[in-house]
């Protein structure tokens, strides 16, 4: 159940020390990124705790995150495919006559 | 020695369809297999990874042309070098280093690549705040409080959000209109899943300078996939 908007902004100004929703927001890449300091992870999840916009806000961010982690690759055009295995040939025979001319 | 990540923790599986068979090699025995000269190896890995390359590419440089020649340079880097290759990083940073590289000088000679932190420029030349002032209260009781606070996404997976051609083109459209550095911390950390301390190594950047255009590369990424999330748009 949603918590009551002005109770909890209420409620958030007591707890002193506890981040608003804009430093959440600010600083959510710092946390999904591993980097808080003990007292800042706690911070973090108390207001998280108690605000389900900032909690909606951190799934946004990593289902974004794992939406980019899933975007196609386009193939490699068939004309650029074609002229690097040319220079992979011509690179290849040079490699083997390297190696064989120190018995010429 | 590391294994890829991708496509299982196990084996990096080629497929290569001209071949009908598919060949199954951990990263040590691919770097072997390229040393030695190994032709449908050398497809596969080509195949595998021009695309990523190539999007990497365009982050530096003007235009998708000089980014397939790039692409092209840094395959051949990746025979000049595979002979000293020796696994100390793993070889897809090691591919992005060489691309990166290869990717400045040219972008330095097509003059668009500025390198990061230049004396008196911006980091990224985006030094506005990274969120929207009017995305928050700005004044009275609720100040620092959401003026529209997000709402749930009931979202497909990503990858059935990525079925909806809309979607992907949106998406890859947000990424190739942020800054350069953005863009290119972006498509290193998230799409390639490249780790944030070898993402400073690749890019030359500190961990902090990496995480603030991250951040704001994501925030404006997440901003461009809310409407489509939220069915607004198909």
């Amino acid at each position: 159940m949603a918590m009551d908007r002005n109770f909890k902004q209420q409620l958030m100004a007591y707890m002193a020390g506890n981040f608003s929703c804009r430093e959440v927001a600010a600083l959510i890449t710092d946390y999904l990124e591993g980097t808080f300091t003990l007292s800042q992870r706690l911070r973090f999840q108390m207001h998280m705790g108690l605000c389900m916009a900032c909690r909606n806000y951190l799934r946004q961010m990593k289902y974004t995150v794992a939406t980019l982690r899933q975007l196609p690759t386009e193939p490699v055009p068939p004309e650029v495919k074609k002229a690097l295995m040319k220079r992979f040939q011509a690179w290849k025979h040079e490699q083997s006559s390297q190696s064989s001319s120190p018995d010429l | 020695m590391s294994l890829w990540s991708w496509p299982s923790n196990l084996f990096f599986v080629l497929g290569i369809p001209a071949l009908q068979e598919t060949i199954q090699l951990d990263e040590a025995g691919m770097v072997e297999a390229l040393q030695r000269g190994d032709e449908a190896v050398f497809s596969a890995v080509m195949e595998a990874y021009s695309g990523s390359l190539l999007r990497l590419a365009m982050s530096f440089v003007p235009s998708r042309a000089v980014a397939e020649e790039v692409v092209q340079e840094t395959w051949m880097g990746v025979l000049e070098g595979i002979g000293r290759f020796e696994g100390r990083s793993s070889f897809k940073t090691w591919l992005f280093r060489i691309l990166t590289n290869r990717a400045k000088t040219r972008g330095t000679r097509e003059r668009r690549y500025e390198p990061f932190g230049l004396p008196g420029s911006d980091s990224d030349g985006d030094d506005g705040p990274s969120l929207e002032d009017s995305l928050f209260v700005t004044e009275g009781s609720g100040k620092g409080h959401w003026a529209d606070p997000p709402q749930g996404w009931e979202p497909d997976t990503p990858e059935r959000a990525l079925l909806g051609k809309e979607c992907r083109l949106a998406i890859e459209q947000a990424i190739g209109g942020l800054p350069d550095n953005q863009r290119q911390v972006i498509t290193l950390r998230d799409v390639e899943g490249v780790s944030a301390e070898e993402v400073c190594n690749i890019l030359t950047i500190s961990e902090t300078n990496q995480r603030v255009l991250l951040h704001r590369a994501r925030t404006k990424v997440r901003r461009v996939l809310d409407p489509y999330v939220r069915g607004e748009q198909s």
